[in-house]
C-alpha cells in the first residue's frame, strides 16, 4: 500500500475538478458539437489521470493504458465529427 | 544528473492550464469559442504532464515510463488538433449559429460551395438510383 503524497493528491482533485466542468458541459450543452468537444476534452484529461497514477503506484503499465485511451479518444472524435458533418462513415 | 524537482514543477504547470482550459469550456459563449479555449489549454497542459512524467521517469532511472510518456505527448500533439478541426468543421456544415456578437466568418462562402458540391453528388446519387 503506498501512502498518498500530497502533491498527487492535489493534482487529483485539480483534475477531478476540470473533469466535472466537462461533464457539466456534457449534460448543458445546447448542441450536439457542444457535447462532443466536452467529450474530446475529457478523454484528454484521463490521459492526465494516468499520468499521475503511473507516479502515484510508479507502475508504467499505466503509461500503456494513457497511449491506447489517446488512440481510441481520437477516433471516436472522428466518427462524431463526420456524424456531425451529415456525410456516410464510408465515405 | 535531472534534478526531479523540476519534474513536478513542469506537472503543476500543466495542472494549471488543465484546470483553465476547463473553466473556458464551461465559461465561454459558443461552441467555437469553447472548442478553441479548451483545446489549446488541455493539450499543452496535459503535454506537460507527460512531459513532467517523461522528466521523473529519466531522473528516477526508469527510461520506459518516460519513453512511454514522450510518446503519448507527440501523438497527443498530433491528434488533438486535427479532432477539433474536424469537430468545428462538422459543426459549422451542421448549421451551428456562430456567437451573435462575433465580427468575422471567414468560412461561410467556402461552407456554402462545400454544401452546394453534396447537394449535386446527392442528386446524382439520387438518379443513379
Amino acid at each position: 500500500m503506498t501512502t498518498l503524497e500530497p502533491f498527487e493528491a492535489a493534482a487529483m482533485i485539480v483534475l477531478m475538478i476540470g473533469s466535472f466542468l466537462c461533464l457539466y458541459r456534457i449534460s448543458r450543452g445546447p448542441t450536439a458539437p457542444d457535447r462532443t468537444v466536452a467529450i474530446d476534452i475529457l478523454g484528454t484529461l484521463m490521459v492526465g489521470f494516468c499520468c499521475v497514477m503511473a507516479l502515484m503506484m510508479k507502475q508504467e503499465f499505466y503509461m500503456n493504458i494513457a497511449i491506447a485511451w489517446a488512440l481510441t479518444s481520437f477516433v471516436g472524435t472522428l466518427a462524431l465529427a463526420k456524424y456531425l458533418e451529415g456525410r456516410c462513415y464510408d465515405a | 544528473m535531472l534534478d526531479i524537482g523540476y519534474g513536478y514543477w513542469i506537472i503543476g504547470i500543466g495542472l494549471a492550464f488543465d484546470l483553465f482550459g476547463c473553466i473556458g469550456l464551461v465559461r465561454l459563449p459558443d461552441v467555437y469559442n469553447r472548442a478553441q479555449a479548451a483545446t489549446k489549454c488541455v493539450t499543452l497542459g496535459t503535454c506537460m504532464i507527460l512531459g513532467g512524467v517523461a522528466w521523473i521517469g529519466f531522473a528516477d532511472g526508469d527510461g520506459a515510463m518516460g519513453v512511454k510518456a514522450l510518446i503519448c505527448a507527440a501523438f497527443i500533439l498530433l491528434t488533438s488538433p486535427v479532432g477539433a478541426h474536424a469537430v468545428c468543421r462538422g459543426a459549422y456544415l451542421a448549421g451551428v449559429k456562430l456567437w451573435d456578437q462575433s465580427v468575422e466568418d471567414s468560412f461561410s462562402s467556402r461552407a456554402q460551395e462545400i454544401r452546394e458540391t453534396q447537394t449535386q453528388e446527392g442528386s446524382v446519387q439520387g438518379e443513379e438510383a
